[in-house]
């Protein structure tokens, strides 16, 4: 089957050096994988193609690379799922990290988000003889995570490390969130504790989903951020605004039944934090301005009371 | 063609506009509904953050009080259809699951079989209405306007629970819209994007950044307005817009974020008042004159 690429190049090695697109036309066999269309160019078409694969079975991850804007593993992506009558793909180096060259990216951003949660098990003591005992759920439930591959499609499409080179990252904190549900780890409470506090921690990311829906290995890191958010909180880390912000969406659901957008406001800021109370102060008035404001008095759902039964019901079950 | 309708906290508090340009649009759409006054909040995905099981919980309660009816819902927010659509999705591949939640639900008298569908007002533009017959309301085309589709995170991802593979059309139907009223899209890399509302209050300073980079880059490629079916996002795009820009461009907020039913309504004929484009806190002047400068069909 006939395919057209059309990707990026950029030797940043060359004084000078500006990226730029270059097309390929090729017939490829109908079973070929984008990584398999790439290979082909670079051994008939154009040697000077960096690209960086290795297993070509979607284990290494090595071939992480931004088809149609999106990160994919390019080993796992057939051309005719993506373009089955030929329509051009635009191929390009994964995003928010350091272009070697051509579709090359380097590992080093990557690397240092992994190092910045202390990647390794503390355990309080070693067993005196024998091994560590751990139950079999336990460590089944870690090969949610276990299983990146490290290709860091998901660091490619955050979109808060777009903004912010700080943010751990999502790749990093679903290692993170390894290390706190490992059993065998005693600093489970030191590790929750920072990762609330420190810049670019847990409460940093948006809840985008992009990592979620690019990972190959379904590892979710979002939905690993969320827990180890909630587990912060039920380890009493309740510094933040990020936690006021869910503690009070929660408790307006419950009085309400609906959202009190102006209370939640109030209480992410913090009652008593008056340089963000002022801060929000500006916003609400031009919105009054304009003929509009959150309600002073909350909207509240008819027969509240039913929602609140629901959630008492659910709690109890939980307790 | 009736729904049952869920408009969402931010329809009904910060953004009243969005409710009544959604209603005016439905009317001359023909499509009767009838709002779900008992049903919660949908937790947005903040709630589901302390506890997933309580937000489904709410939202299955709300689907089964419109199965309960015979009707689907319709949703003109992004992220009340991106949380009901994961709920949804996480009752109807696990039938245990489905039991448990039904437990809860039975002291009022609901059990969900799992049949509802819930749709934004996007989709069933293009799906249920289909784009002849929406087309057909449609009085003015709006030729030399060019527009930047803004999504919402919650309208894309994940996309198996939003049945992208069984609809492909949802994957670009805003931009469908965009070029049903006879416009220009102006297609950038932040369309689906995250706006930074999530974060506004967190960490704000990310989440200006956002603001201004989806804004500026709306501004850098001549789009007239950008369009978005989420409300969340049009409150930080909108109205953080003036501090986002001024902090990290050091320009002016001068993209006006337009909610997706005053899109359809200004093709339709309606006017600024009826459609509540005064209420926004960019201006929405420029765009609103240059669309009444367009003769009527």
């Amino acid at each position: 089957m006939q395919t057209n690429l059309k990707v990026k190049r950029f030797n940043p090695g060359e004084p000078g050096a500006q990226p730029y697109f270059q097309e390929y036309s090729l017939d490829v066999h109908p079973d070929s994988t984008i990584l398999d269309a790439l290979i082909q160019v670079r051994e008939e078409v154009d040697g000077t193609l960096a690209m960086r694969c290795s297993c070509r079975a979607s284990i290494c991850g090595s071939c992480g690379m931004r088809v149609n804007g999106r990160a994919r593993l390019v080993c796992k992506t057939r051309v005719e799922a993506v373009a089955p009558n030929g329509e051009q793909l635009v191929i390009e180096p994964m995003g928010n990290q350091r272009v070697v060259k051509d579709l090359v990216v380097s590992l080093d951003t990557f690397f240092d988000q992994i190092k910045r949660v202390d990647p390794f098990l503390k355990p309080d003591s070693v067993p005196e003889q024998g091994e560590f005992i751990a139950s079999n759920e336990s460590m089944t439930n870690l090969l949610i995570s276990m299983n990146c591959i490290m290709c860091g499609c998901c660091v490619s499409d955050c979109t808060v490390l777009e903004v912010d080179s700080n943010f751990i990252g999502p790749a990093a904190l679903a290692k993170a969130w390894r290390f706190t549900e490992d059993p065998r780890d005693g600093q489970r409470d030191e590790r929750l504790k920072k990762l609330n506090d420190e810049d670019g921690g847990i409460w940093d990311c948006t809840r985008c989903m992009q990592c979620v829906e690019v990972c190959p290995k379904d590892v979710a890191p979002m939905d690993r951020i969320m827990e180890m958010r909630d587990a912060a909180i039920k380890a009493g880390n309740r510094n933040t605004s990020g936690y006021h912000h869910t503690e009070s969406f929660y408790n307006s659901v419950k009085k309400n039944g609906r959202l009190d957008e102006t209370r939640l406001a109030i209480d992410s800021a913090g009652w008593t934090n008056i340089p963000r109370l002022l801060d929000l102060a500006p916003i609400g008035f031009k919105a009054l301005l304009k003929g509009k404001m959150p309600p002073v008095m909350p909207h509240k759902a008819e027969d509240k009371q039913k929602i609140k039964d629901l959630y008492e019901k659910v709690e109890g079950e939980q307790k | 063609m009736k729904y049952a309708f869920y408009p969402g906290c931010v329809a009904r508090g910060g953004a009243p506009e969005l409710f009544d340009s959604a209603v005016a649009v439905m009317d001359r759409l023909g499509i009767e509904w009838e709002e779900l006054t008992k049903a919660a909040c949908t937790g947005a995905g903040v709630l589901q953050e302390k506890n997933r099981k309580m937000g489904d919980a709410l939202n299955i309660r709300t689907l089964a009080m419109a199965e309960q009816k015979g009707l689907n819902v319709l949703v003109i927010c992004s992220t009340c259809q991106g949380v009901m659509s994961q709920a949804n999705h996480a009752v109807q591949r696990n039938p245990e699951y489905l039991a448990e939640i039904n437990a809860l639900l039975a002291d009022e008298g609901l059990e969900y079989k799992g049949t509802t569908e819930v749709k934004h007002l996007l989709w069933v533009a293009i799906e249920d209405i289909g784009l002849e017959t929406l087309k057909g309301t449609f009085r003015k085309q709006l030729a030399g306007v060019k527009l930047a589709p803004f999504y919402g995170c919650y309208m894309v991802r994940p996309s198996d629970a939003l049945g992208f593979k069984e609809n492909p059309v949802r994957e670009t139907s805003l931009e469908t819209l965009i070029e049903a009223v006879g416009a220009e899209v102006f297609d950038f890399p932040g369309k689906t994007a995250c706006c930074g509302f999530p974060i506004l209050f967190i960490n704000q300073a990310n989440s200006l950044r956002m603001v201004s980079n989806h804004t500026g880059a709306a501004t850098d490629g001549g789009a007239d307005a950008m369009v978005t079916p989420c409300p969340l996002c049009h409150l930080n795009l909108d109205g953080y817009q003036p501090k986002a820009r001024k902090k990290n461009r050091g320009d002016k907020a001068d993209m006006p974020i337009i909610h997706l039913p005053q899109l359809l309504g200004l093709a339709m004929g309606m006017t600024e008042k009826e459609l509540g484009l005064q209420k926004h806190i960019v201006s929405t002047k420029d765009i609103v004159r240059k669309v009444e400068l367009i003769a009527a069909k």
